[in-house]
């Protein structure tokens, strides 16, 4: 078991001005699981793309020992040569090819040039019935779900004759089945006597498979922990992570709830493209003034289709159903209705739908709301400035200025500049959907502590999340969704992990 | 991973401050140099006073169709049919004013509509059924080329009328001749008293910028920066200025591009739909679901290209003095050039108006320095091409080093 697979010694990296690895060692075993903490911004990414070659030998201080030598890789083809290999968050499929040209993609079994198929097909299917994915070799990677896109990426990474397995958030955007079986597969690859790195926030998830964690804060190393040596706590982990107890990952809030802000009735919603199926079935629920309202449910359950087509008709197609907003019917047909009906939309994909990454703060913090700052269709540089400092300092956002590019700041603080832009549009009801999703922990209770904020001040809020522990702590009631059907609503007292995942199991059983 | 941004940046020193803004000035820098270069190898035929008429009344078109084709490449897109829009407005302002004999103050107007509603057809298509741009506007290329020669019958349309013809050709009076010191050299004083008022007004309304940006607290350029900008500017303005003002003046042409510039700058730096293109560009899906209708903007942007590619048409038109089935051919490469050397990214969301007009006057004094020099168009493609290819590799490799 100790058998030193890989080791990291005194890695330094440096950006122009930025120090984002200072010193760092790293130790991983072979056949083992060794986990890889830290708070966003701590160096994890960074470590792994020195480790792959992203970034060259020479463009870091410090050694590689890899198989007992020490290595200097200058591409990711020399590191994936000795078996190194990374799946990083964003998945690098090609949407419009077949499973099977992926996985081969760039390493064709060819002769000449000429792709062989019949044997292309048939390792193809022995891959994927190693990673349990039941799917034909020549369905296409838009045609299958995210959890199977990932166990693709698996497959081509066996492909390629692994020996060190890296995972940069593998079940980000998984739901619980789906990471489960992900996290199922890696166990039983340990077994087989493969090593793995994961980068993970979801601690619960690591303190299931690793052997080890190690925990990196500030580009440096904090400690290096053994599962199996002591019991190790979330709580521990969270510790190492901040540098500092968190007793309570929620910060408290007395609820109080006033009159009803928003209500839908019967919202039925067609699929966007295939049209003739109907997504969202008879869709009811309310939103009161200072209460947080959370939305549990699976992925695919419709809990973004709900928000995106309430939220000026942004998703599906023969939309149907009542609004009311403090009662009285309101029109959110386009997204400028429903923003001056009092609503506002923040999206789970604050990269690609929240923000434009290239624009400064500034810019972005007012774009939903340009009038407010404008006469006659003139910005006022001015009052423009005034109100994105006002809402950096309101909601802690950490940049030189209001004037850095949004594509610089960290996960937290880009979805605190959403937060900003939405607030400025002054809405009555928030729909904030998935808002701590790869934020760290800090950052998450910064975020949950604006969400106390707001309902404090008498707005309603809309929560919808895949993370239970999530809604459990922060919500005041949760309706559950599933199959496009609000299925359970659940006060706070009623609401648990188990009471949630009972409302799911048994809506599925019933069709 | 991102590098950790909550560190307080340090002050930026000015080598920082020159290697994040290289472009910015390269660009500025370049011109300068391109001007002085064929200065020289021309033997100071470049800057002579006729020439530098010339050079304006050879390049307006470029720049004014550039104004409006930034604002395309920013919000994503890009228009292929701005010469087939030159050629045919210039059909159809013959057949009203030669043909027809309509008056100039009712064929300026109407052209322009036309204009405006040709870029508003092919914007309906772009913003409303999303199909890509640059099959819209290849089409149009096409179509409006087509119909050119319908109109024009194959067969050239001239001479036009002289009221039609000041629009390029004509000089802005000299009403303040009073003022002339010395009539001997200086021929033309409102030329130079306009100069001297548009480099006071720009020195004046840098240093308030300063102010400004120092009140909130934003950064500014490093002063010796600002101030050689300034100077360079200055000197070459007051240069140009004198220049013009001895020979026959401003050219109309000269005002009408330079009263452009100053608005199109105005509404990408200041206004909320100018910040609503570049949001568009940035990200569309993001500025859509900020409440921006993107499809209106898309449709405006294409109808506004149409409305000074009809201007552009008839500065042409006026300027040859003859309406032909093949002008303007090839002109959408140079607008589009212009754009991309003034460091416009083909992705959208970056570009800017200075850039645009900087890109389009180095195209502009290439071509005429080449000309001078007697280096056949042969090889001026040729090396127009390579500038191109330059001027954007230099931004990419700026882009990866940062």
């Amino acid at each position: 078991m100790d058998n030193i697979i890989l080791e990291m010694r005194s890695i330094t990296k440096t950006f122009p001005g930025v120090r984002a690895l200072d010193n760092v060692s790293f130790k991983v075993s072979e056949g083992e699981i060794h986990a890889l903490v830290g708070e966003n911004g701590a160096g994890k990414s960074t470590l792994m793309k020195v480790l792959s070659g992203v970034y060259p030998a020479g463009t870091y201080e410090g050694e590689i020992h890899y198989d007992g030598e020490v290595r200097r890789f200058s591409t990711i083809s020399d590191s994936e040569e000795l078996g190194i290999i990374i799946i990083h968050q964003e998945l690098a499929l090609v949407p419009l090819l077949s499973i099977a040209e992926n996985i081969f993609l760039g390493n064709e079994i060819a002769q000449n040039g000429v792709i062989h198929w019949p044997q292309t097909f048939a390792r193809t299917q022995e891959l994927l019935k190693k990673v349990g994915l039941s799917e034909s070799p020549s369905t296409l990677i838009t045609d299958i779900g995210v959890g199977k896109q990932q166990l693709v990426e698996i497959a081509k990474a066996l492909s390629k004759k692994v020996r060190l397995l890296i995972l940069d958030e593998p079940t980000a955007s998984l739901n619980e089945t789906d990471s489960d079986a992900l996290l199922k597969l890696l166990m039983e690859f340990r077994k087989q006597g493969m090593t793995s790195i994961i980068i993970s926030h979801k601690l619960n998830e690591i303190k299931k498979v690793a052997d080890k964690i190690t925990i990196l804060r500030d580009g440096g190393t904090v400690e290096t922990l053994d599962c199996h040596k002591e019991d190790i706590s979330e709580d521990r982990i969270i510790k190492g992570m901040v540098g500092r107890d968190m007793d309570d990952r929620y910060p408290p809030r007395e609820p109080k709830i006033g009159e009803t802000l928003l209500e839908v009735k019967n919202w039925n919603v067609f699929h966007q493209h295939h049209r003739d199926r109907q997504f969202l079935h008879d869709v009811n629920f309310t939103v009161r003034a200072g209460e947080v309202v959370g939305i549990a449910g699976l992925m695919g359950a419709g809990r973004t289709e709900t928000a995106m087509s309430l939220f000026g008709k942004s998703w599906g197609h023969k939309i149907t159903g009542d609004v009311y907003m403090r009662g009285k019917p309101v029109d959110v047909s386009t997204i400028p209705k429903a923003i001056d009906a009092g609503l506002a939309y923040v999206t789970e994909d604050r990269k690609h739908l929240g923000l434009v990454l290239m624009n400064n703060i500034k810019e972005n913090t007012t774009l939903s709301n340009l009038g407010a700052v404008s006469s006659n269709g003139i910005i006022d540089d001015r009052k423009e400035a005034k109100v994105a400092t006002d809402y950096r300092s309101k909601l802690h956002i950490r940049s030189h200025s209001i004037y850095q590019e949004t594509v610089n700041l960290s996960g937290g603080n880009q979805q605190k500049v959403v937060l900003s832009k939405w607030l400025f549009t002054n809405p009555e009801v928030l729909i904030l959907d998935e808002p701590t999703r790869g934020i760290d922990v800090g950052a998450k209770f910064e975020i949950y502590t604006i969400i106390n904020q707001l309902a404090a001040e008498g707005k309603g809020i809309l929560m919808i999340s895949s993370e239970m522990p999530e809604l459990l702590g922060t919500c005041d009631r949760i309706y559950v969704m599933n199959e496009g059907r609000i299925v359970a609503e659940l006060s706070k007292e009623e609401a648990s992990q188990e009471s949630i995942m009972r409302a799911i199991m048994r809506s599925g059983e019933k069709h | 991973m991102v590098a950790d941004t909550s560190a307080p940046a340090a002050k930026p020193s000015i080598a920082d401050y020159l290697k994040n803004n290289i472009r910015e000035y390269g660009l500025l820098v370049a011109l300068v140099v391109i001007m002085v270069f064929f200065q020289i190898v021309t033997n100071g035929v470049l800057f002579r006073p006729v020439n530098i008429t010339n050079l304006v009344l050879q390049n307006s078109f470029i720049v004014i169709m550039a104004l409006g084709m930034l604002l395309i490449i920013v919000a994503g897109h890009i228009d292929l049919s701005v010469g087939s829009i030159v050629a045919f407005i210039g059909a159809i302002s013959a057949i009203m004013l030669v043909k027809w004999g309509l008056p100039a103050i009712v064929v300026v107007p109407a052209c322009l509509i036309v204009g405006g509603i040709m870029g508003a057809a092919q914007g309906y298509w772009v913003a409303y059924q999303k199909i890509p741009a640059f099959i819209v506007t290849l089409a149009g290329m096409l179509v409006f080329r087509g119909m050119t020669y319908v109109v024009l019958g194959g067969r050239p349309i001239g001479p036009f009328p002289k009221e039609f013809q000041i629009l390029s050709t004509g000089f802005v009076p000299d009403f303040l001749s009073f003022l002339n010191p010395a009539p001997e050299t200086i021929k033309n004083m409102v030329a130079l008293v306009a100069v001297v008022i548009l480099v006071a007004l720009a020195i004046w309304s840098g240093f308030r910028n300063r102010r400004i940006n120092e009140m909130h607290g934003s950064e500014n350029e490093p002063f010796v920066f600002f101030a050689l900008q300034m100077a360079v500017i200055t000197v070459v303005a007051l240069f140009i200025g004198f220049q013009l003002s001895t020979y026959r003046g401003l050219p109309n042409v000269l005002v009408v591009m330079g009263v452009l510039i100053a608005l199109y700058s105005f509404v990408t730096t200041r206004s909320t739909v100018g910040r609503r293109i570049y949001a568009m560009g940035g990200n569309e899906k993001a500025a859509k679901l900020s409440g921006i209708n993107t499809e209106r903007l898309t449709f405006y942007t294409f109808a506004n290209m149409g409305v000074l590619a009809a201007l552009a048409g008839m500065i042409i038109t006026a300027r040859l003095n003859s309406a032909t089935p093949k002008a303007g051919v090839g002109f959408e490469l140079d607008v589009i050039a212009a754009c991309f050397i003034g460091g416009a990214s083909a992705s959208g969301g970056v570009g800017k108006i200075t850039g645009a007009v900087i890109g389009a006057f180095i195209m502009g004094v290439m071509n005429n320095g080449m000309s001078i020099m007697g280096i056949g168009i042969d090889y001026q493609q040729l090396i127009k091409g390579l500038v191109l290819l330059a001027a954007v590799f230099f931004d990419v490799y700026n882009k990866n080093k940062g």
